[in-house]
């Protein structure tokens, strides 16, 4: 090992990928084959790939366990399911769709693009990237572990206690419920970590804070906002493995405990969660709507301001998850103006995505499609939010089929809506292919219509009085024709989906050829082939505007010409460009890790101490404990090659 | 008032004509959908109807608006003249700025907000508390998965508790106050007034007022476990006169055997079913399950799952975990002659 | 924006005291522990504002031992402090020296916490005073333990020569952890130890 010098002077240089540097390049950057490099590889877009196909399969298990759910209801007083087995399928469909898939998939898009769209050759951290990826899969098998053997968590996502407890919750189903939620805080922790530096450091030089797509400002919002509100759920969900596992007395009403705090510390997560799931999703609407619109997108500086209050004051209304819960007067007043100011930062975004249909050009593709549906569908969702601000009207619309609705229209609309439309637009970066246009429309009007079906006589259902959370219901209630209706909606948006997955793996092979950028796409990720090199850009681009690839024909050139094969040469091994957090000043040249099997070691070590505390067998969970100490320590040990070593004295 | 009461209980598609709402002239009225709360017959929903109407007016009309915008904008902008790829490749140009769309957008959402915000405020401070003093007081107590109601009273012997169905006197407050042993539950009587949860350790409290006589059905609405979907309960607005009938009856305990046969089912009930049950006036004096002293005065049995009819009764005993998995009641293994002597005693509840 | 871009610049190599992203990555750690302890916090003020005084154990938590114990921990953060001076100026023997010390004292505290809570009368499992107590603590105590392993990861790796004085970064890194956790145990002490005095 040779220790590398302190400091140099980048060289700059013209070079494209078809030149001896891009091959060089390609020796240092590329992933070992076979399962050595499956299980090592630290390459951004390869984790990109997996979070995308992994949230995929989380998303089909939680639709069919919706669809049975679905058949249950289909009438009155079915017995397709017993209760138990109901219970336990509405959890797991909770915890899957929003935890499982909703995250993951944004992280997927966000940890494929970031670099590409920043102009970099990796994240900030690749093997913490790898790392979060591993541990997402992992407590993603943990939690599904218990459905296979039986104990699925059977209180819901939001698992009050006392029900969630002991002494009526006897069975181990809440147990891997709340040591699956901590193992899976790490991953995103240590992803929002991960998105938060890149974010701030990995720019390109001259990508100014104000030159940043939009969908970066989305997934830095909420990855700011994880740091601060998964630390509330991992404790809450320690606090209740505690209570259930030693008898402590956080909870337990009858010994001092505290139901409601429960309900604090869970919301204070799970309400700005439910932006942490959505604002990615409109950043990615936010860049991709303008290129359909054949113009930039209008009010950049307040769409973004938006996405930031939105996530700020998200932190202040989780008390409109509790109106029902016997608070004081003052807290409900605060809380419902809170709830309904929330909505202005929401406006903006609708407004400026509208603005730029009516002043673009719009070419209507099928992503087109998706992104006007979600407009659409985001306003449903969105007003049928303000009226739950409303604490007289909440009172009665809580925990009914009106909330399910709305929801549904949030999750449904405002994220699958996006990510299927932001699939069409950059399955072509991804795997070089154009996805079929032509199943594009039928996936997106089956999708559409079988939404709408399915869930907006929903929002009939809970008027008419039907709680959540029910497994079956009378009939004389006037409920019997509308959940047939939901239910036939349910099964037409699960074909529709069907579809996707279809073209999703015809268009993988049979896709025309796209080329670097079938859309004329304004920001850098279309600048490489498709798909890009391990290494993205042969040279660290140069970027003077927020559409380089636009910016002649928009007359953005006012502060130079953006130069995307003309740059800072960095092939010393595995280099990046760090830049300052505003100006994106050149600021140091980064060492990157090579592939390492680190992250997967690791893991491994927590699936095993997390198996540990949950048969409680505290040997196994110590070994466990032991192995992630020993991993981390060899995981950080300073090495020469990533340059943390001083050179040694001759 | 009897009939009304057997109707609403699940089961029974009779409900709606036999409900006191107004049926308007279409083929359903809102008395098909008894649980709705878009109609009211309560004083303190009132408010309430017409701010849940208002919002849903307001948010139906923004829909419209803002679909509309999409879709006229996406019907007159689009690019007819090129297919795919090459529509692509039409120009981009830098357009006019359009931040007029947000400005004048979000200033207009932010007066109708405003506006929203205010009649929600006003609103609340409405219901905040009852227009009179309460005239009685109603102790809940929510268990898995049925309701017990003590009515209170500052003479002790008056001090009544019933279960899953309970009366108030038309026009006249009543104040509830919510309490749990177990898990937390959700008291709503949605023609009446919204939720109140329940939950361990605190006492909530609510009140209700209603109009008109009526039979008025609720349902647990939080999350409570296996029975949550089985959880109703029944309240009857009778006018003053019947209300203090009722509540004198219910007061009295259980009468007499009166005959032989009788008093056979009353020992077996004693024998089988008082650990749980209480039957004022007789050994039963378990509290685990429902007061059972004026069972045949209910409409319902289970917790508003089934009807109060002979047939439905002998099933709920033979075999409760077909009918309510999970319950707490347990299937006693109870022979048919040992069933049908107990339920002629229960029959005799009245 | 308005500062020209300066491409041809000499830039640092590799791992350099703030401008590496592991300086960054901590900071982005530090916030989500601060959360954290926060929430902890926040759990703790909850139950306090619900029950009152009678919440709290009849003998409220004392100084004797607490108060000397938080010196001894912000001398060991002034000790480390000094250590990651020292290492910026490239002198190996004081660096060890001062991270030493900043063990030693860490180590102290833990021995010192391990006496008050042998001292309690409650426990985890007796009350939720008890429980909440012991847990936030606790959840210190493990930052301090994490922290310690860290002191020791850094003096080996300093005694071993793996920094000089522009390559060391861990020491800075690893140094800013440390300052948290002392800085944590201020707000759990002033939380736990000296408001109940204030009622």
């Amino acid at each position: 090992m040779s220790a590398t010098e302190y400091e140099r002077t980048p060289a700059i240089a013209e070079k494209g990928y078809e030149t001896p540097l891009a091959h060089d390049l390609e020796a240092i950057w590329e992933s070992k084959p076979g399962i050595r490099g499956f299980l090592s590889t630290v390459d951004h877009k390869e984790i990109g790939i997996r979070y995308l196909v992994t949230s995929f399969v989380f998303l089909v298990l939680g639709g069919i366990e919706a669809l049975v759910m679905r058949l249950q209801l289909a009438g009155p007083n079915k017995s397709l399911l017993t209760p138990e087995q109901y219970n336990e399928l509405f959890s797991m469909h909770g915890l899957t769709m929003i935890f499982l898939y909703a995250l993951p998939v944004l992280s997927g898009f966000s940890n494929y693009l970031f670099p590409l769209v920043l102009g970099s050759r990796d994240m900030a951290f690749p093997r913490l990237n790898a790392f979060s990826y591993w541990v997402y899969v992992a407590s993603g098998i943990f939690m599904y572990a218990s459905l296979v053997l039986g104990f699925a968590p059977n209180d819901g996502w939001f698992s009050y206690v006392p029900y969630a407890l002991k002494p009526y919750n006897p069975g181990p189903n809440m147990d891997f419920y709340a040591l699956g939620m901590i193992f899976y805080g790490v991953s995103t922790t240590v992803g929002s970590a991960n998105f938060v530096v890149t974010f701030l450091r990995m720019r390109a030089p001259g990508m100014s804070i104000n030159r940043v797509p939009i969908l970066t400002w989305g997934t830095v919002t909420v990855s700011f906002g994880n740091l601060f509100a998964v630390p509330a759920v991992s404790l809450a969900f320690l606090m209740m493995w505690a209570d259930r596992q030693f008898n402590t007395h956080f909870f337990t009403p009858e010994t001092g405990g505290q139901p409601l705090l429960w309900q604090h510390l869970f919301w204070m997560f799970a309400h700005p969660w439910v932006y942490v799931v959505v604002l990615p999703a409109m950043g990615l609407v936010s860049d991709a709507l303008p290129i359909f619109c054949r113009r930039p997108i209008v009010g950049y500086t307040v769409v973004v301001l938006g996405t930031i209050t939105t996530m700020v004051l998200g932190f202040g209304v989780w008390l409109h998850h509790m109106f029902a819960t016997g608070l004081p007067f003052l807290a409900l007043s605060f809380f419902s103006a809170a709830s309904f100011v929330i909505t202005i930062p929401s406006a903006v975004a609708v407004f400026a995505w509208i603005a730029t249909i009516w002043t673009g050009r719009p070419v209507i593709t099928t992503a087109f499609l998706f992104f006007a549906g979600f407009i659409a569908m985001f306003v449903i969702g969105g007003v049928s939010g303000v009226m739950t601000a409303a604490v007289p009207a909440d009172r009665q619309l809580t925990d009914t089929y009106f909330v399910v609705a709305h929801l549904h229209y949030v999750l449904i609309g405002i994220n699958l809506f996006a990510v299927m439309g932001a699939l069409y637009v950059w399955f072509p970066k991804i795997t070089g292919r154009l996805m079929s246009e032509r199943l594009g429309r039928w996936n997106f009007w089956l999708v559409f219509v079988g939404f709408n079906l399915g869930f907006f006589p929903m929002h009939v259902t809970g008027l008419m009085g039907m709680p959540r959370r029910i497994y079956t219901y009378p009939d004389g209630l006037g409920w019997d024709t509308l959940n047939l209706i939901t239910t036939m909606g349910a099964f037409v948006l699960a074909i529709g989906i069907l579809l996707l997955l279809i073209n999703l793996a015809i268009s993988r092979r049979g896709g025309a050829p796209a080329g670097p950028n079938p859309w004329d796409g304004p920001t850098l990720e279309w600048a490489t082939p498709s798909p890009p090199p391990p290494y993205n850009f042969p040279v660290i681009p140069l970027v003077a505007s927020r559409h380089p690839l636009w910016e002649e024909r928009l007359g953005e050139t006012e502060a130079g010409h953006s130069e995307i094969h003309r740059g800072p040469v960095l092939a010393d091994g595995k280099e990046a460009l760090a830049t300052t957090a505003l100006d994106a000043q050149p600021d140091v040249i980064l060492k990157m890790p090579e592939d390492s099997y680190a992250p997967f070691v690791v893991t491994l070590a927590m699936a095993v101490a997390f198996t540990g505390l949950l048969l409680a067998n505290w040997w196994v969970a110590g070994i466990g404990g032991l192995a992630i100490l020993i991993g981390s320590l060899v995981w950080l040990w300073p090495e020469a090659a990533l340059a943390q070593k001083a050179r040694r004295p001759a | 008032m009897r009939n009304a009461r057997r109707a609403i209980v699940a089961g029974s598609g009779m409900a709606a004509a036999l409900l006191a709402a107004p049926r308007p002239a279409c083929a359903l009225g809102w008395a098909d959908f008894p649980m709705n709360y878009l109609t009211t017959a309560g004083v303190k929903e009132r408010p309430v109807v017409a701010l849940t109407w208002g919002l849903m007016g307001i948010s139906i009309a923004v829909i419209v608006l803002i679909s509309l915008f999409v879709l006229v904008g996406v019907l007159r902008r689009r690019n007819t003249d090129v297919s795919l790829p090459e529509a692509t490749r039409i120009p981009v140009v830098r357009p006019r700025s359009g931040l007029a769309w947000i400005s004048i957008g979000v200033g207009v959402s932010t007066v109708v907000l405003l506006g929203m915000m205010g009649w929600t405020a006003v609103t609340m401070a409405k219901i905040a508390r009852p227009p009179v003093d309460p005239a009685v007081t109603i102790e809940i107590r929510a268990r898995q998965w049925w309701w017990d109601a003590r009515y209170e009273s500052g003479d002790p012997t008056r001090i009544v508790d019933v279960a899953n169905e309970i009366h108030i006197p038309v026009g006249k407050a009543v104040e509830f106050k919510l309490q749990s042993d177990d898990v937390i539950h959700s008291f709503w009587i949605p023609a009446l007034g919204g939720k109140t949860d329940v939950i361990p350790g605190q006492t909530n409290m609510t009140w209700l007022q209603a109009e008109r006589p009526g039979v008025y059905r609720g349902q647990c609405a939080e999350y409570c476990g296996k029975q949550h979907g089985h959880m109703g309960i029944v309240v009857v607005a009778d006018v003053p006169e019947d209300f203090q009938a009722w509540l004198d009856g219910q007061i009295s305990p259980a009468r007499e055997a009166a005959s032989q046969q009788v008093a056979e089912g009353r020992d077996r009930f004693i024998q089988r079913c008082g650990a749980c049950h209480t039957v004022r006036g007789t050994r039963a004096g378990g509290a685990l399950g429902p007061d059972l002293t004026h069972l045949m005065s209910r409409g319902s049995l289970a917790a508003a799952t089934l009807p109060n009819k002979i047939a439905y009764l002998s099933g709920w005993i033979a075999n409760p975990q077909t009918i309510k998995p999970g319950a707490q009641m347990p299937n006693l293994e109870i022979s048919g002659p040992e069933l049908a002597s107990i339920r002629s005693y229960l029959e005799t509840l009245k | 924006m308005s500062e020209p871009l300066i491409i041809r610049r000499r830039l640092p190599v590799g791992s350099m005291g703030k401008k590496a992203n592991g300086w960054w990555g901590m900071l982005a750690l530090i916030a989500t522990e601060a959360a954290l302890f926060a929430y902890l916090l926040f759990s703790y003020f909850f139950f306090d504002v619900q029950y009152g005084r009678g919440w709290l154990p009849e003998k409220l938590p004392a100084f004797r031992l607490s108060g000397p114990n938080t010196v001894i921990l912000l001398l060991s953060s002034v000790a480390v402090w000094w250590a990651e001076r020292e290492a910026r100026k490239g002198n190996r023997a004081r660096q060890c020296l001062g991270l030493a010390v900043g063990l030693l004292l860490g180590i102290a505290f833990v021995v010192i916490q391990g006496f008050e809570w042998a001292d309690k009368t409650f426990t985890p499992f007796s009350s939720s005073y008890g429980s909440l107590f012991f847990t936030i603590t606790g959840f210190h105590m493990a930052h301090v333990i994490a922290g310690l392993i860290v002191l020791a990861s850094l003096l080996l790796w300093s005694a071993l020569g793996y920094f000089d004085d522009r390559r060391n970064a861990p020491v800075t890194i690893g140094a800013i952890y440390w300052h948290f956790v002392d800085a944590v145990w201020l707000a759990v002490f002033f939380s736990l130890y000296v408001t109940p005095h204030l009622r």
